[in-house]
């Protein structure tokens, strides 16, 4: 390939220092600030199986975001419809994402009407099947299927995007958030110490409402069952501080949210004067400012619950119209409990709810056992191979352990370049890679051997041996690339984190085993005087 | 004098043996596929059915019994408990408790009362079926068609019955590793699937190399019988076979013996697989190119 030693021992040169170059955050973690800066960022991560953490599977419920989404269209299409004088009854949503409704003009001109209405307001709704009734018409109606899978798609990337903040604000170093196939989210807390916490911040859809209770309707009565039309039964949870007992307390509310936690531009945490508890101050964007001055304006005197999730919070009664954008949660909260809701109320609610797939969570102390005995066993194993490579072939042998760490160290390196993270599947393969490598280098030896035995010259028994050797070394290598190219397209996770290590060190295996080893070989032989090859 | 361990010039008659070593692979091969059968499948990790599995570290000596006796009535009531390492033990179930107060009043308040705080909870790992399911399908799926990848590279590279050869070969290895695994009950996790990636690649490699020799001879002398062709083959490789497999063995030996209990199942699984893999590649790969040549040779005499 390259004839010139010079310029083979120059390739071999830049690519070590390339591969140090990325290693050196791994090892060093704290380099002084002149350095850092012209130094590689990037470190090895390492897995979670290795290094202690939570790990995170989150389902989003996209079916859900699109049903909320047509609870809320069928609202609205109440007040078109009724603009535009069609004559309907029974509106609302039906199972799954659709809406239902009669249409009560003579058949053919309710549903033109309908249909004009939808063209032009609503162009993401289709009719999904209209059945003759009884003085109308029965229609369902339902999102386009190609903008049901648009509007999935993005509340998947809302989420993440959420999620993300949330977590950026929550201050974990080094998260991994990263989505997987349709409508999974894979989250990697590395080093993480209250993980109940971290999953509540994580998986809470924090969807912030202000509803007015409905005080004209009996409490009791609606209890009993007969709730009025357009209220819903909430409940919440009601500390005594004396005893700091909770109990549940339950309101009678008007269905329809006035303002949503959308409205909000900041939330952060105070302490109330009186009793040191911690309050969540809320402050809304202008838009909500002026909502919100509007809504308390027109309900002076009646009380406005803050519904977080469907709990009401507080359901302070409106004293004055208050102006300013300003409005507090208060309830029972600890610190960490108010500091959470600050974050997930700042990062925005969840367009969706999320289900946990997968939740692993690993101490500390396991992982750090387990990367102990792991690197001890691993130091063991190599330092037993080299001795036995300088026994069994002297100075060849002692080639070969160079390129095997060389071979370590290139893998390494190109992870960390790379930002990939190493786990344990990941070590199996790195563990594959250099029994290849090593196998490789006792290939072409057993073939040099060979050819010394036929009575070759040193340098045409090297010659010969790496030439046979060379194509039986492609061919194993390619092989398992070939495979392992399959694994990361067809395989998740663990499955790709042992392909891709493999890849890498088969690659690097071809560079160590055979180019590197050549280029020692051709430097010692062309340069000094050798009767007799130490292999 | 440069070290040995094989002569060279040394000519054991391996092709002789290979009828006692099929019948041999067979037996093993039905043992391993009875066994995963009369366990009623495989004992398989929460990664695969899904499950929660918990580690806790004891400060002081307990048993499982006094484990079982403190989760009793409790809804880990008939989870397995293993001891793990020194003091250490994992708990396992088929349920999965996403929610830390299911947990906490069935394992935390339980242990408590009967061990004080003297232990630490040092892992949790809750799968959902649908999950666990999902990795089953999708690990399977791009198992098999790495298979044929390398069925179809090797094909080009060589011819096709060297590519059946070496496939049947790991197919061989991959059914005893998990027979293996299943009569020693030992279960089914991410690691051994992670060793069987391993033993993959290590079979197919030692495969080739065996394969490429019977290749580079077949063309050196044409007229030769196959038979006496594989048998100089295995022997002119035997040397590298041997050093390769049993330096790749004492590593996976030292990962055995200091790695812990994290990857005693993996290092394990690994040993078997080495011993096979390369036993697989002479006795199992070279029979079956064997075999085809004397198909192909039978059937061009009932032409004749």
């Amino acid at each position: 390939m390259f004839k010139s030693l010079k310029i083979r021992v120059a390739i071999t040169l830049i690519v070590c220092l390339g591969a140090l170059y990325f290693l050196i955050p791994t090892f060093i973690s704290n380099i002084p600030s002149p350095w850092n800066q012209y130094l590689a960022k990037e470190k090895i991560h390492l897995g979670l199986d290795l290094q202690g953490g939570m790990h995170l599977v989150l389902e989003i419920d996209t079916d859900k975001a699109l049903e909320a989404m047509m609870e809320r269209t069928s609202n609205d299409l109440k007040e078109s419809l009724m603009d535009n004088k069609v004559r309907f009854s029974n509106l609302g949503k039906a199972k799954g994402a659709t809406i239902s409704l009669e249409l009560t003009d003579s058949a053919s001109a309710g549903k033109t009407a309908l249909e004009k209405v939808l063209s032009d307001k609503y162009p993401d709704l289709e009719i999904a099947s209209t059945n003759p009734r009884e003085g109308g018409e029965l229609v369902t109606l339902k999102i386009k299927d190609k903008r049901a899978i648009d509007l999935k798609k993005l509340t998947v990337e809302h989420s993440l995007e959420t999620i993300r903040t949330r977590v950026d604000q929550f201050g974990i170093a080094e998260p991994e958030i990263i989505p997987e196939g349709e409508n999974r989210i894979i989250i990697q807390l590395p080093g993480i110490k209250d993980p109940e916490r971290a999953k509540k911040l994580i998986g809470e859809t924090a969807l912030l409402e202000f509803k007015i209770v409905d005080e004209e309707n009996s409490l009791d009565e609606a209890l009993r069952g007969n709730i009025p039309e357009g209220d819903i039964i909430a409940y919440g949870m009601k500390g005594d501080i004396a005893t700091g007992q909770r109990s549940q307390v339950s309101y009678l509310l008007k269905n329809k949210s006035l303002l949503t936690g959308a409205s909000l531009e900041t939330a952060k945490v105070q302490i109330a004067d009186r009793f040191g508890d911690p309050t969540v101050s809320l402050k809304f964007n202008s838009q909500g400012s002026i909502d919100f001055e509007r809504i308390t304006g027109e309900n002076v005197r009646k009380r406005l619950a803050i519904v977080l999730d469907g709990v009401v919070h507080s359901a302070p009664v409106i004293q004055d119209r208050i102006s300013g954008g300003q409005a507090q949660i208060t309830g029972t909260f600890t610190m960490d409990e108010a500091r959470d809701l600050a974050i997930v109320l700042r990062a925005g609610a969840l367009p969706a709810p999320v289900n946990i797939l997968e939740e692993r969570t690993v101490g500390p102390s396991l992982g750090s056992d387990s990367i102990r005995q792991g690197i001890i066993a691993t130091l063991i194993g190599t330092l037993f191979f080299i001795i036995f490579m300088i026994i069994y072939y002297r100075f060849a042998g002692s080639v070969a352990d160079v390129a095997l760490i060389i071979n370590i160290v290139l893998v390494l390196g190109v992870l960390a370049a790379f930002r990939a993270t190493l786990t344990l599947p990941g070590i199996a393969g790195l563990l594959l890679t250099v029994g290849v490598a090593v196998d490789a280098n006792i290939l072409i030896f057993e073939r040099i051997r060979e050819e010394l035995r036929t009575g070759k010259t040193i340098r045409l028994s090297l010659e010969t041996g790496y030439n046979r050797a060379f194509m039986t070394i492609i061919d194993t290598h390619i092989t398992g690339i070939v495979a392992a190219v399959f694994l990361i397209m067809f395989g998740t996770g663990p499955i790709k984190g042992f392909a891709v290590t493999t890849i890498i060190g088969l690659l690097a295996s071809l560079f160590t085993a055979v180019f590197f080893t050549r280029v020692i070989f051709d430097y010692v032989v062309w340069n000094f005087n050798i009767k007799k090859l130490s292999i | 004098m440069s070290m040995e361990l094989i002569k060279p010039g040394i000519h054991l008659d391996f092709v002789g043996k290979m009828k006692y070593a099929i019948t041999f692979s067979i037996i093993l091969t039905i043992i391993a596929i009875a066994s995963v059968i009369f366990h009623g499948g495989l004992n398989l990790g929460i990664d695969f059915a899904g499950g929660s599995i918990i580690q806790i570290k004891f400060q002081k000596d307990v048993s499982a019994d006094q484990i079982r006796t403190a989760l009793k009535s409790t809804k880990l009531e008939n989870s397995t408990i293993q001891q793990f390492g020194e003091k250490e033990f994992l708990i396992r179930t088929h349920e999965s408790f996403s929610d830390q107060k299911i947990l906490a009043t069935n394992l935390e308040q339980p242990l408590t009362t009967a061990f004080n705080k003297d232990y630490e909870i040092r892992r949790v790992e809750v799968v959902g079926s649908k999950v666990g399911m999902d990795f089953q399908r999708k690990a399977l799926f791009a198992v098999v068609l790495s298979w044929i990848a390398m069925l179809i590279y090797i094909t080009w590279r060589f011819e096709f019955r060297y590519a059946l050869g070496g496939i049947i070969a790991l197919v061989h290895d991959v059914l005893i590793i998990t027979g293996t695994v299943s009569i020693l009950n030992i279960e089914f996790t991410l690691s051994i699937l992670a060793a069987l990636f391993f033993i993959i690649g290590f079979s197919i490699n030692d495969t080739i190399v065996v394969l490429d020799r019977v290749r580079e001879n077949v063309k050196l002398n044409p007229k030769q019988k196959l038979g006496d062709i594989i048998n100089m083959s295995v022997n002119q490789t035997l040397s590298r076979t041997i050093l390769t497999s049993l330096t790749v063995f004492l590593t996976v030996l030292a990962l055995y013996i200091f790695g812990g209990a994290v990857i005693h199942d993996f290092a394990f699984s690994l040993l078997v697989g080495v011993v096979f893999g390369t036993y697989s590649s002479v006795f199992i790969s070279c029979p079956i190119v064997l075999l085809f040549e004397n198909l192909q040779i039978s059937k061009m005499k009932r032409k004749k």
